[in-house]
């Protein structure tokens, strides 16, 4: 079974070629069921694909699947191949099985777009890329996929690009990943020549038997490196700033890209070099720092926003925060297992905002929502799940996985990681709660025009969210501490250093057993928390947060604007470079357009125009320009054996 | 089984080149018995391509074998079955993009088909001479019949002038051809190539005057077919006014067979004098990408425009030939392959998007084919794309497979040259993307009519050019085997 | 005493003839004319080698280009008298619609 890998690539292939160039011709229907099609094939093989590995004994789980050896030059090979192991077969169901059903959402949302098929042919080229992406064996294919979902997160953002902002939205997305991107080709490099090899298998092989000490400064270079890229596509700071504006995308899109799976491919690379991060506390230390620096910095900006998407846009910085800061404190089961919950409760998250902006008729300003509830019952009840899970609420699944990175950051970590964590999981609980708060209940302040055309979403929108929350709600007991299934399934991946039950164990000694429970008991404490402050300042005292605002007028502004950082970096960078660039345009480009580029290309084809009057048409001509020639080798022979 | 035997007359060892002469001679017969009229014929084409693919299996068969036969004028081995099979591949896809074309611009002649195979006997003759007078008549069968085909549209001038200015140049430059064979011989006292080596070791690698200006003159003779600067002159007249499909035939064939009998002359011939000759070849290559390139930038039409591009090809072949180590062959051999697809299949979309009596060919012409035929407008991006070297295209492995030849042979400045050439390159042949896709339609475009013939010919050309692109290890391989017995 | 260097002396002159011919006549049978001229000046050098070097190789080749000249000929002729039928004319000055 596990040889059918590349099946699961091929169908979004197909699915995104067949839409790309025959959807013009196609029905509607036709477009749907091909993309739909292409994703479920994919996500029922990755289910064999997944029985097959587990099928296996834990030790074996392991399996490369080698197509072809793609440049071979030299010493550097690289080859087109798939690597199946816990990690990437559990991404490969989150990203099929989360795009299979944002897939059949789409279907619904985007029914009556005129781009209808682009947008299909596009979100199954992402899938493609994606899940080139986490089955590569190697760096240079992982970038690839890399390169490709950054190319395809760019075009669906600016999927309207008629709308300037979404436009400006796709150049921001795609500068600022450059910067990451570039940071990770330069790590790439490094390895292949620390390495002399940039497969996974070969690269940690060596890594982990003894080569590099730790603290090793090319090491850290590397993982530093690495990072660098991750934080990039991750949207950590300080590279998170596309992540908001990217929510100028349809909004399936910022479920299954900015949400799910795209953004978590800096947690998911970093596990997976999780051998060469060991090897560097320092970068370990950095990891955890801005992830923790990023949930608080992320949720407390959060706490402001008034666009639904805005608010789950910052919501999703701050979780991918924790997850670096599991990765950062060595606890990567931690963070692949949020990275899991988060997936199925944000997708929710996004795809609710978005029945709800579909009922709305695309309205995303709260201030213009409220009282929702019974109008669109199905969606506020799917929305209550994830938002309860969000806020890390027991059973559901984001109280295990929070408090699991909280618990070990807690831990393996200090102190100071452990409260920044738990003051963020407080700040998410009140925001998601003042969102749901002040998006389905109390007064409706929807603009009376569009209350007439209010409606609750098609089957097609609705079965994805239902299915989805009940994800949210069972999607925890897979990692239910003590009894760990996933850090069982993990283990191979993470070696010793991500196994965490041991690590239970021993924490278990060292603290006292009631830690982990203590743990549970003062997380869910905090979520509570936050939950009845959002109740009390928007359900009971309405006028509250105005009182407040005004009181604290400082820092509501501050937090209002996003702690000015996108008119910090337009200040520091953008405007800078742009003055540069108007300078140089002034000074040297009015002078040096016509001595360089333009002078070039006029020289090029000034030269050209010169040329192609030697080719005069006449035969008598062209006979001369041969024996021109034939003289000219003859002398050359015999002038150079001289 | 590698099977070795030396200096026999073995008239099974032509075998693929009787059948393409027999094929072709059948259709001439049948094209005078039959009593349809010229546009109904269209059994001329699928007998010529029964014979091209009988043809094909024949040469297959003979993989691996190493065989001097006609007492040692004709060998067969990896590399000359890998031009056999670039030439029947070449001769196939035109096959293919012709029959809808002659029937369309009444050419459907049984002699252009004849012709046809006939020059692709000259070019495998060309490909497994071992020595010059093979080459020679190889070269000259070659030639001839694509005079006659350049000149096939009869009631069209241009039609008309190419042909003759192809006749009086190509005739004039084998004047030049014949004389250096002739010095060469008068100063060995042989032809065979293997001999001028044996004579070239014992003189201790000097050569006399006698011998270089033979060797200069070769030079030219195969330098005008290969379309290297500053032979070249004819190439984008006679492009231009050849019928489409010939074009896209002459821009491969003659191309690949004369880099064929270029290689083996200056690597086995005069292998041992490199450095007497490297310095030359290192000009002309130079020559030969500048010219192309920068002539091609202002273009208006695209098969004049894909005449220049093809002499820029020909000077980035020529870069490999300098390098001269055995990753150059092999590169050269891939190229040519690559070359080949992209090349009939950017011919192929043209054809189809012209109309009767070749109009239509204006680049301009182009604009807007992506909202009219989005499929066409694709794979003429693809085509370009991969001519331009952009990978993953079939033309981005080529490219880097001859730089990273020069490279290892030294040439670092002439692989930088290459670079920034097919830099310039990538201009003209996103001229064409551009007005495909971000200009609206200029003119009325007909509904296609793709026929089946051309259409396997495109697929075939996307396939070979996509395929290149992303799994050239096994074509390199084979590229690799079929340079052993050449030095 | 008639020499090798004599035979091959000639042999040049007459080539370099019909290259001159090519370059500066205009009609196109005449350059055709020269062409030929340049082909069997290379024959006569042929013959010569062939007879300096007592090989028969050179007077084998001599008769395929021959041969071959009678081929080009024949295409040659036949290509000349397919344009003076659309253009009546004959001179390659004329043939200048394609360029640049």
């Amino acid at each position: 079974m596990l040889n059918l890998v590349a099946l699961i690539l091929l169908f979004p292939l197909i699915g995104s070629a067949m839409n790309g160039l025959f959807g013009r011709r196609l029905r509607k229907e036709s477009i749907g069921y091909i993309a739909c099609g292409a994703i479920g094939l994919s996500f029922f093989i990755s289910v064999l694909v997944f029985i097959g590995l587990l099928l296996l004994p834990p030790e074996e789980r392991i399996f490369e699947k080698h197509l072809f050896s793609w440049i071979q030059s030299g010493s550097f090979n690289a080859a087109v191949g798939f690597q199946v192991d816990p990690l990437s077969s559990l991404m490969i169901l989150i990203v099929t099985g989360v795009g299979f059903l944002i897939h059949i959402y789409s279907m619904g949302y985007m029914h009556d777009d005129k781009g209808y098929h682009r947008y299909f042919s596009y979100l199954n080229l992402f899938t493609f890329s994606m899940l080139l992406l986490v089955l590569s064996n190697n760096f240079l294919l992982m970038f690839v996929g890399w390169e490709a979902v950054g190319l395809c997160s760019y075009l669906l953002i600016g999927f309207w690009f008629e709308k300037k902002s979404a436009s400006d939205a796709a150049k921001k997305a795609f500068v600022v990943n450059r910067v990451g991107d570039f940071g990770f080709a330069l790590g790439i490099m490094l390895i292949f020549l620390t390495f002399h090899s940039i497969d996974f298998t070969e690269v940690f092989n060596a890594a982990s038997h003894g080569e590099f000490a730790i603290g090793n400064i090319t090491i850290t270079l590397i993982t530093l490196l690495l990072f660098m890229g991750a934080a990039g596509k991750s949207a950590q700071i300080p590279l998170y700033t596309w992540l908001p504006d990217a929510m100028e995308g349809p909004t399936p899109v910022s479920a299954l890209i900015h949400a799910a799976t795209m953004v978590t491919a800096g947690v998911y690379m970093i596990a997976r070099c999780n051998v060469l991060y060991m090897l560097s506390p320092f970068t370990m230390t950095v990891v955890a720092s801005i992830g923790a620096t990023t949930a608080l910095f992320a949720a407390s900006i959060g706490l402001m926003q008034n666009d639904i998407k805005r608010v789950l846009a910052y919501s999703t910085i701050s979780q991918l925060g924790y997850m670096f800061l599991a990765c950062g404190v060595g606890a990567f089961t931690a963070g692949i297992f949020h990275l899991m919950t988060h997936a199925f409760f944000k997708a929710l998250l996004f795809l609710g905002s978005g029945s709800v902006i579909h009922a709305l008729s695309g309205e995303q300003d709260m201030r213009k929502m409220g009282g929702l509830k019974n109008h669109i019952p199905i969606t506020y009840k799917t929305f209550l799940i994830g938002t309860v899970a969000i806020a890390g609420i027991p059973p559901f699944a984001g109280f295990f996985s929070k408090d699991e990175i909280l618990l070990e950051a807690f831990v393996r970590g200090n102190v100071i990681y452990w409260s920044i964590g738990a003051f963020a999981a407080f700040l998410t609980a009140f925001y998601m709660f003042r969102l749901l708060f002040m998006t389905f209940h109390g007064e409706s302040r929807v603009d009376p025009h569009v209350k007439e055309h209010l409606h609750e979403s098609p089957r097609n929108m609705t079965i994805p969210l239902i299915i989805l929350a009940g994800l949210s709600i069972i999607g925890g007991f897979w990692g239910l501490p003590g009894a760990s299934a996933l850090n069982h399934f993990l283990s191979p991946v993470f070696g010793g250093h991500g196994h965490n039950e041991m690590h239970g164990v021993e924490a278990g000694a060292h603290h006292g057993i009631g830690l982990p429970s203590l743990m549970m008991v003062v997380s869910t404490l905090i979520a509570i928390g936050g939950i009845w402050l959002a109740y009390q300042m928007y359900v009971k005292k309405q006028e509250l947060p105005k009182k407040l605002a005004e009181r604290f007028a400082l820092p509501y502004r501050i937090l209002y604007n996003k702690y000015y950082v996108d008119e910090i970096y337009d200040a520091i960078f953008v405007n800078p470079v742009k003055k540069i660039s108007v300078q140089l345009w002034k000074k040297v480009d009015a002078m040096m357009i016509d001595g360089s580029v333009n002078g070039v290309a006029r020289f090029v084809t000034g030269t050209s125009n010169i040329f192609r009057f030697l080719q005069t048409g006449y035969v008598r001509n062209y006979a001369f320009y041969i024996v021109v020639g034939c003289i000219f080798i003859l002398i050359l022979t015999t002038w150079l054996n001289k | 089984m590698p099977n070795t035997s030396i200096m026999t007359f073995n008239i099974l060892s032509i075998l693929p080149v009787l059948i393409l002469a027999g094929f072709g001679m059948m259709v001439l017969v049948v094209d005078v018995l039959s009593s349809r009229k010229m546009g109904e014929k269209n059994f001329l084409a699928y007998l010529s391509l029964i014979g091209v693919v009988i043809a094909a299996f024949l040469s297959k068969n003979f993989t691996g074998t190493t065989l001097f036969s006609f007492y040692g004028a004709y060998t067969i081995d990896n590399y000359s079955l890998f031009f056999q099979f670039v030439f029947l591949l070449c001769a196939g896809l035109t096959i293919l993009i012709s029959k809808n074309y002659v029937q369309r611009e009444n050419i459907n002649y049984g002699e252009y088909y004849t012709l046809i195979l006939f020059s692709t006997i000259g070019m495998i003759l060309m490909a497994s001479g071992a020595d010059l007078l093979n080459i020679f008549i190889g070269l000259e069968i070659m030639s001839i019949s694509i005079y006659i085909l350049v000149g096939m549209k009869r009631t069209r001038l241009t039609s008309n002038e190419a042909s003759l200015k192809y006749f009086l140049l190509g005739a004039f430059s084998t004047g030049f051809l014949l004389y250096g064979i002739a010095l060469v011989y008068g100063a060995t006292g042989t032809i065979s190539l293997r001999q001028i080596a044996v004579f070239i070791a014992g003189k201790g690698g000097v050569l006399d005057p006698l011998l270089l200006a033979g060797m200069g003159l070769i030079i030219v003779g195969i330098g005008f077919k290969i379309a290297s600067a500053p032979f070249h002159a004819w190439v984008p007249d006679v492009y231009e006014g050849a019928p489409t499909a010939i074009t896209a035939f002459m821009a491969v064939g003659p191309k690949a067979a004369g880099f064929a009998a270029f290689l083996r002359i200056f690597f086995i011939a005069f292998g041992q004098v490199h450095q007497d000759w490297e310095k030359i070849i290192w000009i002309l290559a130079v020559l030969t990408m500048t010219t192309g390139n920068i002539i091609a930038l202002i273009q208006t039409n695209i098969k004049r425009m894909l005449a220049y591009s093809s002499i820029a090809h020909a000077g980035y072949l020529l870069i490999a030939l300098v390098a001269a180590n055995n990753m150059s062959v092999s590169a050269i051999l891939f190229y040519l392959l690559a070359y080949l697809f992209m090349n009939i299949g950017a011919f192929a979309i043209v054809i189809v998007i012209s109309q009767k009596e070749d109009s239509f060919l204006k680049i301009s012409d182009f604009s807007g084919l992506a909202y009219k035929h989005p499929r066409l407008a694709i794979a003429m991006t693809l085509f370009l794309l991969s001519m331009a070297g952009i990978p993953p295209t079939a033309g981005f492995v080529g490219k880097f497979y001859i730089f990273s030849s020069a490279i290892k042979s030294g040439y670092v400045l002439l692989a930088i040259i290459g670079v920034i050439n097919s830099v310039i390159a990538v201009f003209y042949y996103l001229r064409v993307t551009v007005a495909m896709y971000m200009r609206g339609p200029e003119r009325e475009f007909q509904p296609l009519t793709l026929s089946p013939f051309i259409f396997v010919a495109i697929i075939i050309s996307i396939i070979g050019t996509i395929q290149l692109g992303i799994f050239p290890a096994k074509v390199l391989e084979i590229a690799q085997r079929s340079i052993l017995l050449l030095r | 005493m008639i020499t090798l260097t004599h035979y091959l002396v000639l042999s040049a002159i007459l080539f370099s003839i019909g290259v001159v011919g090519v370059l500066i006549r205009r009609n196109a049978i005449v350059i055709f004319m020269c062409i030929e001229l340049m082909l069997n000046a290379v024959n006569l050098s042929f013959v010569a080698f062939a007879h300096y070097l007592h090989s028969m190789e050179g007077q084998m080749f001599v008769f395929f280009s021959m041969t071959v000249a009678a081929a080009e000929a024949t295409v040659g002729l036949a290509i000349i008298i397919a344009i003076f039928r659309n253009k009546e004319t004959v001179n390659v000055d004329d043939m200048n619609i394609m360029k640049w």
